[in-house]
């Protein structure tokens, strides 16, 4: 993963440690923050217990508070934002419904399209959304985590 | 006997395979899993990519409903959400004010008195113990045994099997007949949740995992991961094209290979929903 990034973890923590203006502004908008997978391999591999992940995660909210995302990470949003709003409203997570939502945001119509008639036949394509009993619960935690937040 | 369940939403969805096959075992067993009430997503890859607090609230509407439900274990088959609920719990018990911020967003109580059992948790307690004498034909195969990222990490929270070369999954296929490779990917990433908005990752880390696998000449990869198992599975043709070849290698869920060792029937375990057709050599067929 690290060859995709444009800053090694390693170097972004440095930057960090600078608390120079310009290098955390360096951080926000990188592609690396947006990357990282959360694998937890880097602190599980750290004799020093560096615990990257929780800070990516910290960085990836600043970055969207301050308006300095990477462009190149505008699939990767696109597909976070789906996710969270299909569960926003219906409570669980509708795979066609974040599909479509994801393809209507990015304009990648055409892709994946092979697979949807292959797990149409499998029997693993569902058509219609399953939705909670208290849909209000979810209302009441996106509203309430969000607005503390920021937009997320 | 009764215990509480959560199956998430890939597997009531997509990856329904893996729910189907954790029934059939219950099943078997006379378990009788029973899910929490009204559950919501957990938020899964997505939530704590861009809200912590979100990322905590959601999987504590779930435990607070599991414990209201009277749960006192909870069966999480996906490892993904098993690691969201962990690190909740973790997160919450660990700091009062967090707790009851997080409990005013959720409208409910949270007070972490529930068990939460990944699948491998959930085998080894309730499963082995019966499981040699129910044996009805040897799993008698290679198997790379494949954990991921978060089965095992971060290894402070979760505080299961180790983190580097875990064994735990071995262990229970050796027991139904199979014989695990020792092998590097173990615990490497599969890409996750990027397997929509970065697919042409997803190949390239997920085609170094399922070409270990081949080189150490296993018959199948055993999984405990729905998104390990639709990247290895259902993004295989992108990861053919990474390795340029093409492999055959079956996905077989830790749940359905048990299934198949005490004999279920295929389509009860789900096995007809691969997207790589689960076609073992015929040698086990000779060894009952």
């Amino acid at each position: 993963m690290v060859d995709q990034m444009d800053i090694p973890p390693s170097q972004l923590l440095r930057l960090l440690q600078t608390e120079i203006p310009s290098n955390d502004e360096k951080i926000l908008r990188s592609h690396t923050i947006w990357l990282c997978l959360n694998c937890e391999m880097c602190i599980g591999r750290c004799p020093m217990e560096v615990d990257i992940p929780p800070m990516m995660d910290f960085l990836r909210s600043e970055s969207i508070r301050r308006k300095m995302v990477n462009p190149k990470a505008g699939n990767i949003i696109a597909f976070h934002r789906s996710f969270l709003e299909s569960i926003r409203y219906t409570g669980r997570l509708f795979e066609l419904g974040l599909v479509l939502s994801y393809k209507s945001k990015t304009f990648h119509l055409f892709q994946d399209a092979g697979l949807a008639p292959e797990m149409i036949a499998k029997g693993k394509l569902g058509f219609i959304p399953e939705r909670i009993k208290k849909v209000a619960d979810m209302k009441r935690i996106f509203s309430r985590t969000l607005k503390k937040g920021g937009q997320s | 006997m009764k215990i509480g369940f959560y199956p998430g939403c890939s597997v009531d969805g997509g990856s329904r395979e893996y729910k189907e096959s954790c029934r059939a075992l219950a099943k078997a067993y006379g378990i009788e899993l029973e899910s929490v009430p009204d559950w919501n997503c957990c938020g899964a890859s997505a939530a704590h990519n861009l809200n912590r607090e979100l990322a905590l609230a959601l999987p504590a509407r779930i435990l607070s409903l599991a414990e209201k439900a009277g749960m006192t274990h909870l069966l999480v088959p996906c490892a993904a959400c098993y690691n969201r609920l962990m690190l909740t719990q973790h997160e919450l018990m660990k700091d009062e004010t967090l707790r009851k911020n997080i409990s005013e967003v959720t409208g409910l109580e949270f007070k972490g008195t529930c068990s939460i059992l990944n699948v491998v948790q959930w085998i080894q307690k309730w499963i082995l113990p019966e499981l040699p004498e129910k044996i009805k034909k040897p799993f008698d195969y290679k198997v790379a045994c494949y954990y991921g990222c978060l089965l095992v990490r971060p290894h402070k929270v979760l505080k299961f099997d180790r983190p580097e070369d875990p064994q735990s999954l071995d262990e229970v296929m050796k027991l139904i007949g199979a014989t695990p490779v020792d092998w590097a990917f173990k615990t490497e990433c599969c890409g996750a949740g990027l397997s929509v908005s970065k697919t042409d990752v997803v190949a390239d880390l997920s085609g170094k995992i399922v070409r270990d696998a081949v080189y150490r000449q296993a018959d199948a990869l055993i999984v405990a991961c729905p998104m390990c198992h639709s990247n290895l599975d259902m993004r295989r043709r992108e990861i053919n094209g990474y390795l340029k070849q093409n492999v055959s290698l079956p996905v077989i869920y830790v749940t359905q290979a048990i299934g198949l060792a005490l004999g279920i029937d295929r389509k009860e375990l789900g096995l007809h929903r691969h997207f790589v057709p689960v076609n073992l050599p015929e040698k086990a067929e000779a060894t009952k």
